[in-house]
């Protein structure tokens, strides 16, 4: 009788391997058929275009895997800041829906409905050509801040030229690791001997004293390179120096946080909620402070129910940068699965690839956030 | 329990290896004189053809869904040719991205989309190009009021707007590298998003095609704010192209376009073609079908070609109708036949 189970399992197993054995048999000799051969050699071939916007070394001179590497890097750069910023936003926008303030909750409360119920390519469009639209030519832009330049080319501003910068890195995590062995220590005198330490204060120093000194002892330097305005022709300018970033970075960061900071804040907002009134008010009447009872005692709880949705929204987010290809935003998908795909015609090689890149970075943000709710999850005893 | 599993496990057996032989993929070895994709064309009723997102002139749809152009004109020879009806084309507007796995996949039967023919296109990724029906080259537009007036006047850190997955990006590279220009590509996956984002100002040029900055100049905001620069810094023949592997339709495709041009050698038009099959000239006579077997060739019948001029028109007929009259570009420089100074050329149709 152990068959019966046995036996549909495996029934399904071979209709799966069945299944994708023909897909990849049909493949086959449709390419056979077509003359077209499959392979990973065009990788190291010279991939003879260029990308607008780069976090590494690169030229058309260079390949198509170094092209996937900049375009990869372009897909992180975009999903990272978004996931940031989205976060940030999330939380004050969730706790704002819970203001009794009826302005900030209703602010709140109307900005969660609009921008999650409009669909994120035409938020994309919306901040990218309406924006860019209003936006000054770079003539015309007025200095913001002292230092930089808002423009329909980009963003200019300062950017930092450094000597040295290695040992000045070195000592930041240096600070860094000390940081948090520090507040190991102070934790452990709190919970033995029932002792505060300034922590936060004693920290900043750390991190504030220790890298300085590397100014003095390690022989770091800074400058700062401004940008200038340079003309191109009679009626056209560009700015040159400085931090130069693209309106599309800017345009796809904005629509991508605006659109999940949405659905983060109905999760804080739910989180929040989902904490019981008497425990509140069972801390306070111990005498916690309300920031106090906010840190120890709601915040915690709230983790644990605010965690797993956010992770999902964070997975939406880097899954979405995809839409980048509309406004011209050299994501992995513009620049792998675009522009290499049509130059060397490798549809399927490269399809695959890119699909398995989101796999994996999908599963990579997926398991750091396990590993975070395991960590704040219950502990039984 | 145990036995019903067993049946259950033989029927599915039998499905799966039931689909496997039933959906055997097609583009089998061709035998001579017997295409595959004519059978299919014959049998489905219409031509599939693949066209562009919207490039007046070439391949552009009316309100009504009509679909015009010097691109499209091909595709409806052939479907004249081996249908009997111009108007039996379903057409699949693709992007510059989509248009070659598309036509490899068998989604479409002719990619006829002002798709450049190169060699490693040609030859790397499954294609056949069969012809040229535009000589093309890339330019660059700009803002007349910017006091660009030639590529010579690019400085470092000139912006160009293009699209991505074309011979452009290439080129442009090409070009801007061999004057030692840094620039910013910004490339767009469609052509729609160029034109706004060029027009509002995030770039100073416009690269493509010239008859495609010619045809794109229409859609901008103020038309006559902008102005192509009259260096052509490339090759561009587009032409249309079929898959690889079946010599029959290639052939068909390759000759319907040939007997557009060669009709208007010949002085052949859509309103003359019917008296033509009395004139004095044999090579005439052979061109409306009133002399000689050559559709048999093909598989069709001898009066394929009178119906490609009758229904479609002869080359010029097309050009005049889709690019000169429209006001795209009325000067039609080497897309004039060789006898009158262009350099279009095509074998005789004997």
């Amino acid at each position: 009788m152990k068959y019966k189970k046995i036996y549909p399992q495996l029934l399904t197993l071979l209709f799966i391997i069945l299944v994708f054995g023909f897909f990849t048999m049909n493949a086959q000799v449709n390419m056979g058929n077509r003359g077209i051969e499959f392979g990973f050699g065009f990788l190291s071939q010279e991939a003879s275009f260029d990308i607008q916007f780069s976090l590494i070394d690169y030229d058309g001179s260079r390949s198509y895997g170094r092209a996937y590497l900049v375009g990869l890097l372009n897909t992180l750069l975009v999903s990272f800041i978004g996931i940031i910023l989205s976060t940030i936003l999330g939380i004050i926008i969730g706790v704002a829906r819970l203001s009794p303030n009826y302005l900030i909750n209703k602010t709140a409360s109307f900005y969660v409905e609009f921008f999650r119920n409009v669909p994120l390519l035409l938020q994309i469009f919306f901040w990218y050509f309406a924006a860019l639209r209003a936006l000054p030519m770079p003539e015309d832009a007025p200095l913001l801040l002292g230092s930089s330049f808002m423009t329909i080319k980009g963003f200019y501003t300062i950017a930092p030229i450094w000597n040295n910068f290695d040992i000045f890195f070195i000592a930041l995590i240096l600070s860094i690791i000390i940081i948090f062995f520090f507040n190991r220590f102070a934790k452990k005198k709190q919970e033995e001997e029932g002792k505060q330490y300034p922590k936060f204060l004693i920290s900043l120093g750390i991190f504030i004293f220790i890298p300085t000194a590397t100014f003095f002892l390690g022989g770091v330097d800074l400058n700062w390179s401004f940008p200038e305005l340079k003309q191109l022709a009679k009626t056209s300018f560009t700015f040159e120096g400085g931090l130069g970033i693209p309106p599309e970075l800017i345009a796809l960061t904005l629509a991508l946080t605006l659109y999940t900071a949405t659905f983060i804040a109905e999760n804080v907002r739910a989180g929040i909620q989902g904490i019981g009134k008497g425990q509140k008010e069972a801390a306070a009447s111990i005498g916690l402070t309300p920031s106090q009872v906010l840190k120890l005692v709601v915040m915690p709880q709230a983790l644990r129910i605010i965690i797993p949705p956010t992770t999902n929204q964070y997975l939406n987010l880097t899954k979405n940068s995809s839409l980048a290809a509309a406004i011209a935003y050299p994501d992995l998908v513009l620049v792998f699965a675009g522009t290499a795909m049509m130059q060397t015609g490798r549809a399927i090689e490269i399809v695959g690839i890119t699909m398995a890149t989101y796999l994996t970075i999908s599963l990579a943000i997926s398991m750091f956030m396990n590993w975070y709710n395991k960590r704040i999850a219950i502990q039984e005893k | 329990m145990f036995k019903h599993t067993k049946k259950l496990f033989a029927i599915l057996t039998a499905l799966s290896l039931l689909f496997v032989y039933a959906c055997e993929p097609g583009g089998k070895k061709q035998t001579k004189g017997e295409s595959k994709t004519l059978k299919q064309t014959q049998k489905k009723g219409f031509v599939r053809c693949g066209v562009s997102q919207g490039l007046p002139g070439f391949s552009n749809a009316d309100a009504a869904g009509n679909w015009t152009g010097v691109d499209v004109d091909v595709c409806r020879a052939v479907a004249a040719a081996v249908l009997g009806d111009s108007n039996k084309v379903k057409f699949t507007p693709l992007s510059a991205k989509e248009r070659f796995t598309a036509l490899t996949s068998g989604e479409i039967d002719i990619l006829s989309r002002n798709t450049t023919w190169t060699l490693s296109r040609d030859a790397d990724i499954g294609l056949t190009f069969v012809g040229v029906n535009f000589y093309d080259g890339q330019g660059f537009m700009v803002r007349k009021d910017s006091g660009i007036t030639s590529v010579d006047d690019f400085k470092d850190g000139v912006s160009a707007c293009t699209n991505i997955g074309t011979t452009t990006e290439l080129n442009m590279r090409d070009f801007f590298n061999s004057r030692n220009i840094s620039y910013e590509p910004v490339a767009f996956e469609k052509a729609d998003e160029v034109v706004a984002a060029y027009d509002s100002g995030r770039c100073d040029t416009y690269t493509t095609d010239k008859s495609g900055l010619a045809a794109q100049r229409t859609k901008m905001s103020n038309p006559d704010e902008h102005m192509v620069l009259p260096e052509t810094i490339s090759k561009e023949p587009l032409g249309p192209v079929v898959r690889q592997g079946d010599s029959v339709w290639e052939d068909i495709v390759r000759w319907s376009l040939n007997v557009m041009i060669e009709a208007e050698e010949y002085g052949v038009d859509s309103s003359n073609a019917d008296s033509m099959k009395s004139s004095d000239n044999p090579a005439v006579k052979r061109l409306v079908g009133a002399e000689g077997e050559l559709g048999a060739a093909f598989g069709l019948d001898n009066e394929w070609s009178l119906r490609i001029i009758k229904q479609v028109g002869n080359y010029g007929e097309s050009y005049k109708r889709n690019i000169a009259d429209t006001g795209i570009l009325p000067d039609r420089g080497p897309n004039q036949l060789w006898t009158k100074g262009g350099i279009l050329y095509v074998p005789p149709a004997r």
